[in-house]
């Protein structure tokens, strides 16, 4: 156990270093979020007005709905990285080496998730500045990013593991467009629950981005239900890790493939 | 698979993708300290016996161990004793040469000054230490190739595999990098498993080796045994036109002391005791044939003719793209 937490260290100072290298990246992934919330929170405003919407503004509610869009995205794209180093035969390098097997998962995923806590940071600060309240205060943001970074790291860990079965930048590509935006919009996420069709709320019970929206949400009121935060976190804690097994066990098939 | 003295031991391995068999029983014993040489053109089945050999795929069927080790019950062990250079790199471009040495040692559990050391040694020694802290996109093809050799070197490996390690080098590249493994096969009792489709090299570096076609070894010795296989002097004629009827084959059929007859397009060969005496009778016997010689060449016999006399194929005609 503790072989694979300090090679999945080696993985993650690895991935943030490379990363670290890549100005246009950062800035693209360091901005991308704020155009979200300024942009849908600018088409959507009118929503407020709508009757019996709770929130005070609209940018109260969207805040940690960006929040959550980001670090989805961010996951669903995750996978990208690994076709890269299946390409440079980097990935095999490591196969064949005493290197642990989830390491190669979980590097990554904690990578995703230090940068996906540092896009929180910017969106809810941004959100602040103009003019959002979270009456749930610190411990509710912390509930926000963290719940955030374990929707991430399961798609992410998803993505990885379909760039190891399918082994092509096309394939990884068409099913994070085909999945995000759709996971994305059956969620409350831009819009309260109860004012969207019967059918989406449904839907929405069984996805996990609507999982991460609901703990965020309920953590950043004045009184939290901490019930319902708890089982939507446990929800989403125990499918991040079905996922990064999943993930690992692609390796398997990869291996059996080549 | 009951432990041996040898250092690669493989035994009736098969493979199949899909519908390609890559492997179909092939076999072949590395003692330790020694070059061992898999030639064969691409697809032979070179790779993919390095790939069950390092623990990267298992086969579908047969044994193999590594360093005294099983691959198939504790790839785990195998690991440790290993160094692959794949045919695919596997530097990290986005990192530096130390930063990928530094990561390879870490894996291996390398830590602390005794890793700092061992990174310099190995950049110095692959005449990479003025390159050392910049990125590996911009090393050339020589120093990237370098750079990926002092990695599968990193935990002083046992044996090292070496999958077409000059495969899209420039020659002079290729040359320094023959040398740096003629070095690496003299130190510290390492084995080197060496894959190419270059005759050359396979005939410079390697001790013993097997000529592997379709997923088989059909040929196994050292260089000098495989050619001392092949009794007398190749003769080779170029002729000016194909022979798609067997004409000219049929002319030489009737020489005597000529045999192993074989036409590819317009390029004869055949084999002799004494190559100098056998050309007149050879020429006049096409000319009488009605075959039109383009010149004609005599060579002691090369790897090349060992290759043809076991696959019935030219290796350079298997080389060309089809």
């Amino acid at each position: 156990m503790s072989a694979t937490l300090t090679h999945s260290w080696f993985m993650t100072t690895r991935h943030l270093r490379n990363l670290a290298r890549q100005p246009w990246w950062i800035a693209i992934t360091l901005v991308q979020p704020i155009i979200w919330l300024l942009l849908f929170g600018a088409v959507f405003k009118a929503t407020a007005d709508i009757p019996g919407f709770a929130a005070d503004s609209y940018v109260d509610f969207l805040t940690p709905g960006i929040v959550v869009m980001t670090a989805a995205f961010a996951g669903g794209w995750a996978g990208m990285g690994v076709i890269e180093d299946l390409n440079r035969g980097v990935i095999d390098r490591f196969l064949v080496s005493p290197v642990r097997r989830p390491a190669l998962i979980t590097g990554r995923l904690v990578q995703l998730a230090i940068v996906s806590l540092i896009q929180s940071l910017i969106v809810i600060g941004l959100g602040l500045l103009v003019g959002a309240h979270f009456p749930g205060g610190v411990a509710g943001l912390a509930v926000l990013i963290a719940c955030s970074a374990l929707l991430g790291g399961s798609l992410g860990a998803l993505s990885n593991g379909m760039a190891l079965l399918a082994r092509k930048e096309e394939t990884v590509i068409a099913a994070s467009n085909f999945v995000l935006l759709p996971l994305t919009f059956l969620s409350s996420a831009f819009m309260q629950r109860d004012l969207v069709p019967g059918w989406i709320q449904t839907v929405a019970r069984y996805n996990p981005v609507e999982w991460t929206v609901q703990a965020g949400r309920e953590a950043l009121t004045a009184s939290p239900d901490w019930g319902l935060v708890l089982s939507r976190a446990g929800l989403l804690a125990a499918l991040c890790v079905a996922c990064t097994w999943l993930a690992t066990r692609a390796f398997r098939a990869y291996q059996q493939s080549i | 698979m009951t432990p041996t003295s040898a250092a690669i031991e493989a035994r009736d391995l098969t493979k199949t993708y899909k519908d390609v068999r890559a492997l179909d029983g092939l076999g072949f014993s590395v003692e330790a300290g020694t070059v061992f040489g898999l030639l064969g053109p691409n697809g032979a089945g070179k790779s993919t016996t390095v790939k069950i050999l390092t623990t990267l795929t298992r086969p579908d069927s047969g044994q193999a161990s590594v360093a005294g080790v099983d691959v198939l019950a504790s790839p785990d062990r195998v690991r440790l004793a290993i160094g692959l250079v794949a045919q695919r790199s596997g530097v990290d471009l986005e990192g530096t040469g130390r930063e990928n040495l530094t990561l390879q040692g870490q894996v291996y559990g390398l830590r602390g000054a005794e890793l700092r050391t061992r990174v310099g040694e190995l950049l110095e020694r692959f005449g990479l230490a003025e390159a050392a802290d910049r990125v590996a996109r911009g090393y050339s093809g020589g120093m990237q190739r370098r750079l990926d050799i002092a990695m599968g070197l990193i935990h002083r490996p046992r044996v090292l595999f070496l999958d077409e390690p000059t495969t899209g080098l420039d020659p002079e590249v290729r040359a320094d990098m023959w040398a740096e493994i003629a070095h690496l096969s003299g130190s510290e009792g390492l084995t080197i498993l060496l894959t190419t489709h270059y005759l050359e090299e396979a005939d410079r570096l390697a001790g013993r080796l097997a000529i592997v076609d379709h997923g088989r070894i059909v040929a196994e010795g050292t260089p000098n045994e495989l050619k001392g296989e092949l009794r007398g002097d190749a003769i080779q004629v170029e002729l000016n036109d194909p022979q798609p009827d067997g004409q000219a084959h049929a002319a030489l059929d009737r020489v005597p002391g000529v045999w192993e007859v074989t036409i590819e397009g317009r390029s004869l060969r055949a084999r002799t005791d004494d190559g100098s005496a056998a050309v007149p009778a050879v020429l006049q016997a096409l000319e009488a044939g009605g075959v039109r010689v383009a010149s004609v060449t005599i060579a002691r016999p090369s790897l090349d003719d060992v290759y043809l006399r076991h696959t019935g194929r030219s290796f350079r005609r298997t080389e060309e793209p089809v």
